[in-house]
Order: C-alpha cells, then sequence, then structure tokens
C-alpha cells in the first residue's frame, strides 16, 4: 500500500531533525563520550522526587484543571514577579503546558495563521522552525553570527521584515551558542517590535543559567512589552525536571485563553505528578532562595570556563557563553565542515558533539557541544578533540 | 571566608586530583591564586589531608568497626576536651565527636576482628578514670560515607543525544 495521499504534504516536507542521524551512531559505541546532551546531568533534587512520591502514595492520580492546579499557577506567578519582574495574574495569564515544548506549539497554533511570517533567529532550537510550519505559517531565519556574540540585532530583525511579518521569536538564552541579550540589547529589539507592531514568543526556559555577571531580564519586563510578549519558561533546565514535562507560557488573558483552547481539546492538562513536582521545586526555591537552581548553576559556571578555555587551547576561536550549557566554538581552521568534523570526530576519537548546521544554515563552521557532562568526562573528551584537531590541522 | 576559598574547597572536596590549572580555569582565577588560597587553607588547617574514600568491604582487609558511646566526667579547667585528647590518642580511635543528648562523647574504633574492639573497650577506654559508662555498637553495613554512595555506580539514563 502506499500511503502518499493519506499523508500531510506540508509535513512531509519537513526535514528530520539534523540530530537524529549522530543519535544514531553516537547509541551504538559504548565507550564515545556525548557532548551532545541537551539535558542536565543532574538527577532531580531528592526532595522534589519525594514530593511526587509522597502525591502518588495519597492516591493524587487524577486529571488537573486544564490550566494547572491553582497552588502551581499561584507559585509560578510569585516566582515570575520576585525573579524577573514580571506580573501575571495566576487564574487568567498563566497555563501549565506539558514541557516548554508544548508551550511553543500551542503559542504558534493559537497565532499564526496561513502565510504569517514568524521571524526565527538562527542558530536556534530544532523546534521553532518546524513548528512554525506545522502551523501552517512561513519561518524566516534571522542570521546571528560569533562576532555580534549571537545576539539578534535590530538591523538584523529590520532586514527580515515583510509586509507579512507578524512574530518574532526570542531564544534567550540561546539553544546552541550560549548567546544572551542584555536589556540595552533588548531595548533595541523592542523598539523595532513597537515600530512594526510584532508580537514577540520569548523562550525563556534557560533564564535561571546565565552566568558570570550577565543577569536575565525577562522580555516582559521591559516598557511596553508585556501586552506584546508570551513568555514560555518551564523546570526541565532549572530544575534538572527534563523527564516531567512541566513547563508554561505566560501572556495576555486575550491570547492564553485561545492557547488553552487547543491545551483543553489536544492535551487535557500537563501530568498532575510532574506539577506536584514543580510546585515543591517553586516552594522550596522560594524558602531557600533557591539553593538548588545556584548550586547547578555554579557547577555548570565552572565547567563553562574549562570548556571555553579548553577549545581557545586548541587554537579555536571559542565564544564566551554567558548562558544555557552549551559551547559554540568555531571549527573553520579544521577546514571540515561541520558535519564532517563531527562525523569524524565520533567515528575515530569517540566524542560526540552536534553538528552547529543541525540549528540553521548559518550554524556551519560551527558545532555545538554541551558541558552537561562531569568533568573527569570534559576532560577526557578535550584531550580528545585536541589529538583530533591536531591531526586534521597537520 | 573568600568565595574563591569556598569555591575551591567545593571542588577538592569532589576531586583533589584536579591540577591546579584547571582549577584555576574553572574558578576564574590565576594559577599562583589558586595555589596561594590551598597553601593558606592548608596552614589554617582548613584541609587537613586529601585522601580517598575507600570501600574497605571490597578488599581482603578484615576489619570490624564499632561506635561507642562514652559518659565521662569533665576535667577541671579542661571540660571535655582534656577526656577526648586521652581517648583519641589511642591508634584504635578514628573518630571522636563531643555530643549532646544522653552520653558525652562518641568514639569511632576501627579493629581487626570483633575480639580487639572489645579488648580495647574493655582494657584501654572504661579503665581511663574519667569514664563513667560506654555503649558499644558494632556497624555491620556501611552504605554512606561523607555523601558517597557505597553500593550504586552512576547511573546517566539520558539519551545520548538531544536537542
Amino acid at each position: 500500500m502506499t500511503y502518499e495521499k493519506f499523508i500531510n504534504p506540508a509535513i512531509a516536507a519537513v526535514p528530520p531533525s539534523g540530530i537524529r542521524r549522530f543519535f544514531d551512531i553516537a547509541a551504538t559505541m559504548k565507550d564515545a563520550i556525548s557532548l551532545g546532551v541537551g539535558e542536565p546531568d543532574f538527577v532531580t533534587p531528592y526532595h522534589i522526587r519525594n514530593a511526587a512520591i509522597n502525591s502518588l502514595l495519597d492516591g493524587e492520580t487524577q486529571y488537573t484543571g486544564n490550566r494547572g492546579m491553582p497552588e502551581l499557577l499561584e507559585e509560578i506567578s510569585w516566582y515570575l514577579e520576585h525573579r524577573y519582574q514580571t506580573k501575571y495574574d495566576p487564574a487568567t495569564e498563566i497555563m501549565v503546558t506539558v514541557g516548554a515544548s508544548e508551550a511553543i506549539d500551542v503559542a504558534l497554533r493559537a497565532l499564526v495563521s496561513p502565510g504569517d511570517e514568524v521571524l526565527v533567529p538562527e542558530p536556534s532550537y530544532v523546534s521553532y522552525s518546524p513548528s512554525v510550519i506545522f502551523a501552517t505559517g512561513t519561518p524566516v531565519g534571522v542570521v546571528t553570527t560569533a562576532e555580534t556574540e549571537f545576539r539578534l540585532t535590530p538591523e538584523a530583525i529590520e532586514a527580515a521584515i515583510t509586509p507579512r511579518t507578524k512574530f518574532l521569536i526570542l531564544p534567550y538564552p540561546n539553544n546552541p551558542t550560549g548567546g544572551v541579550m542584555g536589556r540595552e540589547d533588548l531595548l533595541k529589539i523592542a523598539a523595532v517590535v513597537e515600530k512594526h507592531d510584532l508580537l514577540v514568543i520569548s523562550d525563556e526556559i534557560y533564564a535561571e543559567l546565565s552566568y558570570g555577571d550577565h543577569q536575565h531580564v525577562s522580555f516582559a519586563a521591559l516598557p511596553g512589552m508585556w501586552q506584546r510578549t508570551i513568555t514560555l519558561n518551564g523546570f526541565s533546565k532549572a530544575f534538572a525536571m527534563t523527564g516531567w514535562r512541566v513547563g508554561y507560557a505566560c501572556g495576555p488573558r486575550e491570547i492564553i485563553s485561545v492557547m488553552l483552547k487547543i491545551h483543553q481539546y489536544g492535551i487535557m492538562c500537563a501530568p498532575r505528578m510532574g506539577q506536584v513536582a514543580a510546585l515543591e521545586a517553586l516552594r522550596s526555591g522560594r524558602l531557600t532562595d533557591y539553593e538548588d537552581v545556584r548550586k547547578m548553576r555554579e557547577s555548570y559556571d565552572r565547567r563553562r570556563r574549562l570548556m571555553v578555555e579548553g577549545f581557545r587551547a586548541m587554537g579555536l576561536e571559542c565564544f564566551e557563553p554567558r548562558g544555557a550549557f552549551y559551547v559554540f566554538p568555531g571549527i573553520q581552521p579544521t577546514g571540515l565542515t561541520s558535519e564532517d568534523f563531527c562525523n569524524r570526530l565520533l567515528l575515530e576519537h569517540k566524542v560526540a558533539c552536534v553538528p552547529g548546521t543541525a540549528f540553521g544554515a548559518c550554524g556551519e563552521g560551527h558545532i555545538r557541544c554541551s558541558y552537561a557532562t562531569g568533568i573527569d568526562k570534559l576532560n577526557i573528551a578535550l584531550e580528545r578533540m585536541e589529538a583530533f584537531v591536531r591531526q586534521v590541522r597537520g | 571566608m573568600k568565595k574563591l576559598e569556598m569555591q575551591l574547597l567545593d571542588l577538592l572536596q569532589e576531586d583533589c586530583r584536579l591540577p591546579l590549572e584547571k582549577l584555576a580555569v574553572m574558578l576564574g582565577a590565576t594559577t599562583a591564586e589558586v595555589a596561594e588560597t590551598i597553601d593558606s587553607l592548608e596552614k589554617q588547617r582548613v584541609i587537613l589531608r586529601y585522601a580517598p574514600t575507600i570501600n574497605w568491604d571490597k578488599t581482603d582487609r578484615e576489619r570490624v568497626e564499632a561506635m561507642i558511646q562514652v559518659s565521662v566526667t569533665p576535667q577541671r579547667d579542661a571540660g571535655f576536651d582534656e577526656v577526648a585528647k586521652r581517648i583519641y590518642r589511642f591508634e584504635e580511635v578514628k573518630s571522636v565527636y563531643l555530643m549532646s543528648g544522653g552520653y558525652d562523647l562518641l568514639v569511632l574504633v576501627e579493629g581487626r576482628t570483633l575480639k580487639e574492639c572489645a579488648l580495647f573497650v574493655s582494657s584501654k577506654l572504661s579503665t581511663l578514670e574519667m569514664v563513667t559508662g560506654t555503649a558499644t555498637s558494632f556497624i555491620l553495613k556501611r552504605y554512606k560515607e561523607e555523601g558517597v554512595v557505597f553500593e550504586e555506580g552512576k547511573t546517566d539514563n539520558r539519551l545520548v543525544i538531544t536537542p
């Protein structure tokens, strides 16, 4: 039987993630060190796991309201107000989603109409452009480069804007580059957003993982931007809770109520167990001034310095990331494409990285290395990579 | 205590074999600063030694440990410190703590056999003039020490590559 006539050609045309192929090879190599993992190497703090266990023992196994548990919505509201100076009414302006991933999907489906153009900075997380296409929109890449520390510039946005442009995805701190946007940078973007009457989907999932003197600024906290922003966040990265699948979306009630419609009919609610765990993460965080998060951040920060220094010592240019847990060094001096570099590095030296091109064409000449891995393994990986770079450079 | 000192202690407690250069890079300090800080921590006796955590149960060494609750009469002028000193000087004694609660000192003793530990209590410890009572418990199994779990190895449940 041929299924072609049954399959939506628009979906069939979307290429599979560039990460997939490396996953298939790396998964078969037992002694390979993977720097390709996009999740924390910490296990969810025990008190959070324990809260979920207790709720299961107490028989809390039912659906929750579509928006999420009221106590969790209250805590999220408090957290955002005190941490990022953005105010959202827990009853109408926040919804809990199945990870920030669902929030991206639902936001785009609720907002984008056929043919609308959505600006997607590149390199960036692999899901944005496909999600725009699934939502019948047209993704338009906006290139960011190492020269401007992978910041989004107003000039680049202006150059990409057409009469059909309606939305801008703002993915900072950025996966895969580790780039961040400070208040001054964001104010320039805000001016363009205002001028062209755009709406911003700000994916701030890595907000807690900001390093050095960089303080995360929430786009919605800028003057006049609250009304124009849907803020997405979640528990996966900051609290090491990837498998629990709990995220949230916040924004003007008129927009959240439309997003809620899709969530309500499509998903019903985020898993209760995950919501209970998320509630514990925020409640205990409030009491301890987010000590869990601070400890993990400090640990990433040390490894971040180790990696940047390691790549620079190999003679590769490495922009200093100030967010997330990735470095995105340039591999141009090796003369290899990102894809070839990663292929050979994996097969010949048993280190798995992700080619920069998986995150947009402008990622060519770069590789993404996650440093959410033990220091001992990072050191071995750096040694192996150094040997490889020396070998290919002759 | 300075931030650098605290961060350095955190790192060294995890792995004290990290080279100075790596420590310096991770802490954003110079190699000289790290060397000086370590030196000063050693001089202040904040860092006392660099020792691995060993699971002796996996070795051939015969070894018995006992925890002994000791009640004592504090000494004039020196309080409990003098008593503790009299006890910790015995080679068999691995640790001594002053405790709140129903007894005064907790003494951890190591010997090759049960008999050896018992002999220590009956002939050396309980014969000290200030010791008024002892209660000995033998350790049957060690699960976790200094934050390290003995049995389980580290497992990484993560997929090797994720976006």
